[in-house]
């Protein structure tokens, strides 16, 4: 236990010292951390998702029926850049994920905060708030269809209250797709809330101690210790939001279907289309392309994230 | 499934903490002479109850087979379920599908018992045997009845406004103002369940095939299209038609099927462009739905030509993987038989024309029913494009729902189906595309 | 002054948060006790009538007791899943965040890969079927792990590099090595990310019904979620069962959120102390 207060006492402020420890002698590192501890992981990894992935990749360059397919070059990587609505679901599709996970990140740290501050319904409240993410999207789906619905919906009838005409939410395609964005961060809120709580929950007594030793506010506290040093999690909730927003389309499908007509469509929702049409192929190439995309987005975002890890 | 127990006993071991449960479904007949069939069919509670009716009577007559009924998600998500196991040979024993251009993308050559000239298919009538055939040969035997693809109507608000059926379109929106003056909704539209919004193209089709008799074959050929056929044309014309007059109902962009019938039943719109067989699961919780609502085809330009389009019963088939096939064809013989019809009818209200020669309408039967019966005795049928065409683009749901909502013009909606068609050709490799 | 301003700024975010995320909670509540008739609304409606015990029974009873077999199911699936998630996941990340390298540059790659690529249906079956795990629930327990992997290695990485190394420095003097390190030092200290990850992803597996819809396909193998397919189609769907048993699965996990979040606040206590 004393080894584990002396630890947690150097804190994640001395991490500038890995440099140093990256020149320590290669022999020892092995022993430390030799790469066995991959063996489980890589195996199953390889074996159950890597190889089939490989496999579906060639046929993103022929016609598959599932019972037969006939080579046919990059033919589906042209047809599928001709659907006719690629530039809608590209744009869309950025700007889902842009919302999405901005929202998850800012509300999930405020609520971090909340959920680990001494609040006295803290434990009802963690679980109020980690709710949705047990639900099925099929649920939620259909309570929030219900709930905007433009005439006998919870929503449009609190507003005229106030005397606003809500519109359509789902229906109207200038509402739709912010709508189903919306509800998205309601749903996934909490996933990001529980990564946060452990990260806040990751960081020493004795930094908010010293704080209080300066006679720093609570501001103070969250500015120059909660912030920075739920860094991992922070870290954590961007990369796995901002994936999960650039392939969504499970909250899309159930909710509008991409529509009205196509104004609400992705490009993971053209692709599912596609593969419900039983265009394997094609949609395989869509997949390969998504792929492409989001890697291109995704791998810098990664290594800008984690260089500013180190640098903490 | 042969496996070397190497790579078995790995796997094993990778998983040791777990506890095991290992499940494979039944396969062979059993020690005893009795035989237990797998069947799978899609979770509709129509489907659902017409196979349990169908089930139940079987195992009355034949005690050696038990038959595991096995449920499946409908829609597209249910097709890839069908392929994927139809394609890795891990088929049940007798399955429920679609006729028509479905069936056509399960490659029955490869994938499904060929049945033609068998005795299973002694009852069945002759004219549906095309939807269930490949290049000659068929492959199953109708489940279920017929439906009706077109207007379902209030008969009480009809009879209150003192309407008639309409037998053309200018008809149809002459009462179509007249109900909205009286505060009722005229068309109900339910777009956010997308597939309802196609009933007024797909439900045209009678229509399409009176001015253009040729025009299925020039579609599958690629030589005839949407957007320069005036008639196809038609129907998208019409939904805009009936946006841009007002006569939708509110939230119709939000609104869903289930929504759709009851304003349909209770009275507060007056048509609503469906397929009949959406209403026999409403009878039981609302009993007016069988007598109030009526059925008639969605009018076209000449009242002398008047019609309706039809589409046909999905199928039972037996995938070439089975282990009993002797068993699974006396169940097909069954199902394709008046006492198999009858045993139906006192489950599940039909809510069309069964296709099997013997087979009755009972006496009580639902309006929509009966009206629909009445098209077919007159011969003022066609069935719907997907029974007569192999080519069906995936996403015409979403283009009637964009002209459907004004957001896209009609003629517009008509070229994007025309190339979404092209692309759907090109990936079953049809000739000429 | 500045106290009675926090409580009721907290106050305010204590309602707002309740209301936020309580009232769809109510609805999906009163949905599955209304009848069926009044159900089809679908609005926010106090039921007329309250078929609770009837509704009750009818979801249990569907389809032979099909959600009972489907809870069964579900739990071997989760847990046997999660446990193996946990372990694989957090050994790797330790290595991946601890041991810089080509071969690390590589698995960075890999895990991102796994989030972005959506898993390919059907070649994995054609290997599962070589592999004689088809249709096993080892088999989907495998392909649970295989697609949970990404994710689960991410976080634990992440919590990982704020573990200070001294701490490995110190426990090799002390003679661990590898495999001991590993379990005797650095996973405790996981312990509210490796919360977290379980609670994740758990409700992950136990919520899905894509992979069981394949992997392991037929009635008496049913998951939780697929048994939503019992009260609802294409063509109609019974709003009040369907409701009542979505909030009938969804309690165990609730349960388990809760018990783990006392788990949490332990954890939490235990830091106060130990400061």
């Amino acid at each position: 236990m004393t080894k584990q207060a002396a630890g947690l006492r150097t804190g994640p402020g001395q991490a500038g010292k890995q440099q140093g420890h990256a020149r320590a002698s290669r022999k020892r590192q092995r022993a430390a951390y030799p790469y066995t501890l991959y063996l489980p992981a890589a195996v199953v990894y390889l074996v159950i998702f890597l190889v089939p992935t490989v496999m579906a990749f060639y046929f993103a360059l022929t016609r598959w029926t599932l019972f037969d397919s006939t080579f046919v070059g990059l033919d589906n990587f042209r047809d599928f850049f001709a659907e006719q609505n690629l530039r809608i679901g590209f744009v869309n599709t950025l700007f889902y994920a842009v919302v999405t996970s901005g929202l998850k990140v800012v509300l999930g740290l405020l609520l971090g905060v909340l959920l680990t501050s001494k609040l006295r319904l803290r434990g009802f409240l963690r679980s109020v708030v980690f709710f949705p993410v047990l639900v099925s999207t099929v649920a939620v789906g259909i309570t929030f269809s219900a709930l905007l619905r433009p005439d006998t919906g919870l929503v449009n009838r609190s507003l005229a209250l106030f005397g606003i005409d809500g519109p359509d939410w789902l229906g109207d395609a200038n509402t739709a797709l912010l709508s189903v964005a919306l509800v998205d961060v309601w749903k996934g809120v909490g996933f990001a809330t529980v990564i946060y709580i452990a990260g806040i929950l990751s960081i020493p007594r004795d930094y908010y101690q010293a704080v209080a030793v300066d006679g720093g506010g609570a501001w103070h506290r969250f500015r120059h210790v909660t912030l920075p040093l739920s860094w991992p999690a922070t870290y954590s909730v961007i990369i796995l939001s901002f994936i999960g927003g650039l392939r969504s389309f499970d909250l899309i499908w159930t909710m509008t279907r991409g529509g009205p007509g196509f104004t609400s469509d992705t490009i993971a929702s053209i692709i599912y289309k596609q593969y419900q049409a039983g265009f394997f192929g094609l949609s395989t190439a869509g997949n390969v392309i998504l792929f492409v995309v989001v890697t291109a987005i995704v791998v810098p975002l990664n290594y800008f994230l984690g260089k500013r890890q180190v640098a903490v | 499934m042969k496996t070397s127990h190497r790579a078995r006993g790995t796997a094993l071991a990778v998983v040791a903490t777990a506890a095991l449960t290992s499940c494979g479904s039944s396969s062979g007949p059993a020690a005893d002479g009795t035989v237990t069939l797998s069947f799978l069919v899609d979770n509709s509670q129509a489907t659902v109850d017409t196979a349990k009716a169908l089930t139940d009577a079987f195992m009355q007559a034949n005690p050696k087979i038990k038959i595991e009924t096995e449920t499946r998600p409908g829609g597209s998500e249910g097709d890839n379920i069908v392929k994927t196991r139809l394609s890795t040979g891990e088929m049940s024993d007798v399955l429920w599908y679609n006729s028509g251009s479905l069936l056509q993308a399960l490659n029955p050559a490869q994938s499904l018992v060929d049945l033609t000239g068998d005795p299973v298919l002694a009852n069945v009538q002759k004219d549906f045997l095309p939807v269930v055939s490949q290049s000659g040969k068929a492959y199953g035997v109708p489940a279920g009845t017929a439906m009706g693809g077109g207007i379902l109507y209030n008969r009480k608000v009809y009879e209150k406004l003192g309407l008639e059926v309409p037998k053309t379109w200018d008809a149809f929106m002459a009462n179509n103002e007249k109900i909205k003056a009286a505060g009722i909704t005229p068309v109900i539209s339910t777009f956010k369940d997308t597939w309802t919004s196609q009933l007024f193209v797909l439900g045209d089709f009678y229509n399409v095939q009176a001015a253009a008799p040729t025009f299925a074959q020039d579609y599958t050929a690629g030589k005839a299209k949407f957007a320069t056929t005036p008639a196809a044309l038609a129907g998208f014309q019409h939904l805009a038609d009936v946006h841009a007059k007002g006569y939708l109902n509110e939230g119709f962009g939000s609104a869903i099927a289930d929504q759709g019938l009851k304003m349909l039943v209770e009275g507060k719109g007056a048509h609503y462009p469906m397929l009949s067989a959406m209403l026999p699961p409403m009878v039981a919780s609302t009993p007016q739905a069988a007598t109030d609502v009526g059925f008639f085809g969605v009018p076209g330009t000449d009242p002398a030509k008047n019609g309706a389009t039809i589409w046909e019963p999905a199928g039972l088939y037996i995938p070439k993987s089975t282990k009993n096939l002797e068993a699974a064809k006396k169940f097909l013989a069954f199902v394709a038989s008046p006492a198999a019809a009858e045993a139906v009818n006192k489950v599940v209200q039909p809510a069309g024309p069964y296709r099997i020669q013997g087979a009755k309408l009972p006496d009580d039967a639902i309006q929509v029913a009966k009206d629909l019966q009445a098209y077919v005795d007159e011969g003022r049928t066609a069935p719907a494009l997907e029974f007569l065409s192999p080519v069906k683009g995936p996403s015409l749901e979403q283009i009637t729902v964009a002209v459907g909502s004004g957001l896209t013009p009609p003629a517009e909606g008509a070229a994007q189906y025309d190339k979404d068609v092209e692309k759907q050709a090109k990936q079953l490799g049809l000739a000429g595309w | 002054m500045r106290a009675l301003k926090r409580v009721g700024a907290e106050g305010i975010a204590l309602v707002l948060a309740t209301v936020i995320f309580l009232v769809p909670f109510s609805f999906m509540l009163l949905t599955a006790v209304k009848d069926e008739v009044q159900a089809e609304d679908l609005d926010f409606a106090w039921p007329s009538e309250w078929p609770v015990v009837q509704n009750f029974t009818e979801v249990i009873e569907a389809r032979d007791y099909v959600l009972l077999r489907a809870f069964v199911n579900s739990t071997v699936l989760t847990v046997a899943s999660v446990a193996l998630i946990v372990v694989f996941a957090a050994m790797a990340a330790f290595v991946l965040q601890r041991r810089a390298g080509k071969v690390s540059k590589l698995a960075d790659f890999l895990v991102l890969s796994g989030l972005i690529i959506p898993p390919a249906i059907v070649p994995t079956i054609w290997l599962l079927k070589g592999l004689g795990l088809f249709k096993t629930m080892p088999g989907l327990i495998l392909v649970e792990v295989a697609f949970g992997l990404s994710y689960a290695v991410l976080l634990f990485r992440a919590f990982i590099a704020a573990i200070p190394r001294e701490l490995d420095e110190a426990a090799m003097i002390d003679g661990c090595t590898g495999l001991t390190l590993f379990f005797r030092v650095i996973f405790p200290l996981l312990r509210p990310v490796t919360i977290t990850v379980i609670l994740t992803t758990s409700v992950t597996v136990f919520n899905d019904f894509v992979n069981p819809l394949y992997f392991l396909p037929g009635d008496e193998n049913a998951t939780v979620q697929l048994t939503l397919y019992n009260f609802q189609s294409q063509y109609s769907t019974q709003w009040n069962l369907l409701f009542m048993d979505i909030v009938l699965i969804t309690i165990p996990p609730l349960l388990l959120f809760v018990f783990f979040n006392r788990k949490i606040v332990a954890g939490m206590t235990a830091g106060a102390i130990k400061g």
